[in-house]
């Protein structure tokens, strides 16, 4: 890698003195350097910051590395069996795959729902757009605090919503039954918006000639919507779903941040986890095992994925 | 909403007798049950979509006494007030925090930008040795979710020196493999017919690429760089990771940490929270159009 970065770099002021018109061979090497130099500055981050970590931290996963330095020898599989024995690891594994499925149905559902609905043309389209796509443009810490602070048990606005209909103050964030459900709650208000884009998008892409030749067919709205719109809409479903779960799987910032993984660790996603053998237990040997597991199960289900949807496409 | 409301013809004059075939896609002007249904739904989800805000601006409004007080109110009894925005302002950290944010979010998308754009350039038209292989490697490296890397990058950043710097927080975060392919798809439609008359003329490639390719490309340069700096200017994970100087903290990981020390002066916490919720929405209010079509564009190469 080295010594191809090298010659990219060398060919970046070669590049400039070559001139008059070459043969064919002499034009071959010559965008052979070119390539290389226009692609070097981002493989040299690239390997810094991306193949690099990935090398070394599936070397450190069979060590007993710790952040102070010492445990660096290599113990075998020791991590991996110790993770494959760990329940805290199985129960984060756990949440995550929850929260996954949780999540990823209503934000593909609502997506959709939101989308046919602004896709009407009622008028306001901007005031739908902002209000539903706003909330994505905030950062997890400011989703975090607002949501706290609607959940708070004695002066939250939510509990003060339910109070009319005879509803007991709930502790959304601190009561095993409803953590998880809340904290999907505030997930699927925070990105549906994200969604809700693609879905507009797409369905502002389906020819209009396909819903005058059903219509001149005596199709009705309703038909037209489920026999042309969502069928149509099928191949953005299936990326959608992909996409969503890839990162519904990665959770971690507004668990931390609501419920810190509590009750009882409910609510901890393995992100977390692995976050806090790292830097709060300082166990980068074991930490680097459970994201490779975490990795392991990443690349598996996006592989079963890319397979379902190909076949579907042919 | 009924079928038979939803069949009726859009575009044709109210009372028309014999209706055009309606289409699906025609703004509809009529008032039909169907119409004012959807519309219904619609504010209903608006209002349910916008309330947190709404929640969070009454908030910070508020005496610390009325926001901690019961039974919880829109209107306080004091009245509205700006106390908790000028003490977060005068006592925090917030203007910093935000000036890091903006510093790091601009540098992360240029860089990523520049060094997406070349690369993409590269794999697009120059058929240099090692091309296929590399971009399968970049391709397949989109499944590697960043979490799975924070433990080695902090390895690398402690041999770096990187640990508590701009250059610490900004580097880990300019790979995108993602819009390395998004960039070259697009490269890939543009007519080399267009390049070539150039380089007849003796131009060099960057010559072409700056002056014919980039000009031609500056739709999708501008979704990748909206993409890339709402990403970045909303990154929590890795700044949290690498910053424990908080003069050096974006404004994520900041208010993670006024979070625990404000603890219950809720008018605070929200006043700091709307702060730093401020300068996206701003922009994208100004930009509504271009971010929207941006997210729409870029939107499934990246996540």
């Amino acid at each position: 890698m080295s010594t191809e970065t090298a010659r990219g770099k060398v060919s970046l002021a070669g590049a400039s003195l070559a001139a008059g018109r070459p043969g064919l061979a002499a034009r071959l090497s010559r965008d052979n350097r070119t390539g290389w130099a226009f692609a070097a500055p981002f493989l040299v981050f690239f390997t810094l910051f991306l193949v690099w970590p990935i090398v070394h931290g599936f070397y450190l996963s069979f060590t007993g590395q710790t952040l102070t330095g010492a445990g660096g020898e290599l113990v075998g599989l020791a991590n991996y069996t110790e993770a494959f024995q760990d329940p805290v690891m199985w129960r984060s594994l756990g949440n995550t795959a929850l929260f996954t499925v949780l999540s990823t149905i209503p934000l593909v559902l609502v997506a959709l729902v939101l989308a046919l609905l602004v896709d009407l043309g009622i008028p306001g389209q901007w005031l739908w757009r902002l209000s539903f796509f706003m909330p994505f443009l905030l950062a997890s810490t400011v989703v975090a605090l607002f949501w706290t602070w609607l959940y708070n048990p004695q002066l939250g606005l939510i509990n003060a919503m339910l109070e009319p209909f005879g509803v007991e103050p709930i502790a959304w964030l601190q009561d095993e039954r409803w953590a998880m459900l809340a904290v999907t709650a505030t997930t699927l208000w925070w990105t549906v918006g994200f969604n809700f884009l693609l879905y507009l998008a797409a369905l502002q892409n389906i020819p209009e000639q396909q819903f005058e030749a059903a219509a001149i067919d005596g199709a009705g709205r309703w038909r037209q919507l489920f026999s042309i719109t969502i069928p149509q809409l099928g191949p953005t479903t299936a990326l959608i779903v992909i996409l969503q779960i890839i990162a519904s799987l990665k959770v971690f910032d507004q668990f931390y941040m609501m419920t810190q993984g509590g009750p009882n660790g409910t609510t901890r996603p393995i992100v977390q986890y692995m976050f806090e053998t790292g830097f709060t237990g300082y166990r980068f040997g074991y930490s680097s095992a459970i994201s490779y597991i975490f990795f392991a199960v990443i690349v598996i289900i996006s592989l079963v994925q890319i397979r379902l949807t190909s076949r579907r496409s042919v | 909403m009924s079928t038979d409301t939803l069949t009726t013809g859009p575009g044709a004059p109210a009372g028309a007798g014999s209706t055009p075939p309606p289409t699906y896609r025609t703004p509809r002007r009529r008032l039909s049950a169907g119409r004012v249904g959807a519309l219904l739904a619609l504010v209903v989800l608006a209002v349910t979509w916008l309330l947190p805000f709404a929640w969070a601006v009454v908030t910070s409004l508020k005496s610390e006494a009325s926001a901690g007080a019961t039974p919880v109110s829109w209107i306080p009894a004091d009245g509205f007030q700006l106390d908790a925005f000028t003490s977060v302002l005068s006592e925090g950290n917030i203007p910093r925090w935000t000036f890091n944010s903006i510093l790091t979010a601009v540098a992360i998308t240029a860089i990523t930008v520049i060094i997406s754009a070349l690369a993409g350039y590269a794999f697009s038209r120059l058929d240099f040795r090692g091309r296929r292989w590399l971009f399968a490697l970049i391709i397949a490296s989109i499944v590697v979710p960043p979490q799975v890397l924070i433990v080695p990058l902090f390895y690398q950043m402690l041999a770096l020196n990187m640990v508590d710097t701009y250059w610490g927080i900004i580097l880990p975060q300019v790979i995108a493999p993602a819009m390395v392919f998004i960039l070259k798809k697009f490269f890939d439609q543009i007519p080399v017919e267009l390049e070539d008359a150039a380089r007849m003329d003796g131009a060099s490639r960057m010559r072409v690429f700056t002056s014919i390719v980039v000009p031609l490309s500056q739709p999708i340069l501008a979704a990748v760089s909206i993409f890339v700096f709402i990403g970045a200017w909303n990154n929590f994970l890795w700044p949290f990771i690498v910053t424990n100087d908080s003069s050096l903290m974006t404004l994520p990981v900041g208010l993670q940490t006024v979070k625990s020390a404000y603890g219950v002066q809720y008018a605070q916490n929200m006043a700091s929270a709307l702060l730093a919720a401020a300068p996206l929405i701003i922009v994208f209010l100004f930009f509504q159009r271009q971010i929207i079509k941006g997210i729409a564009t870029t939107g499934f190469g990246g996540k």
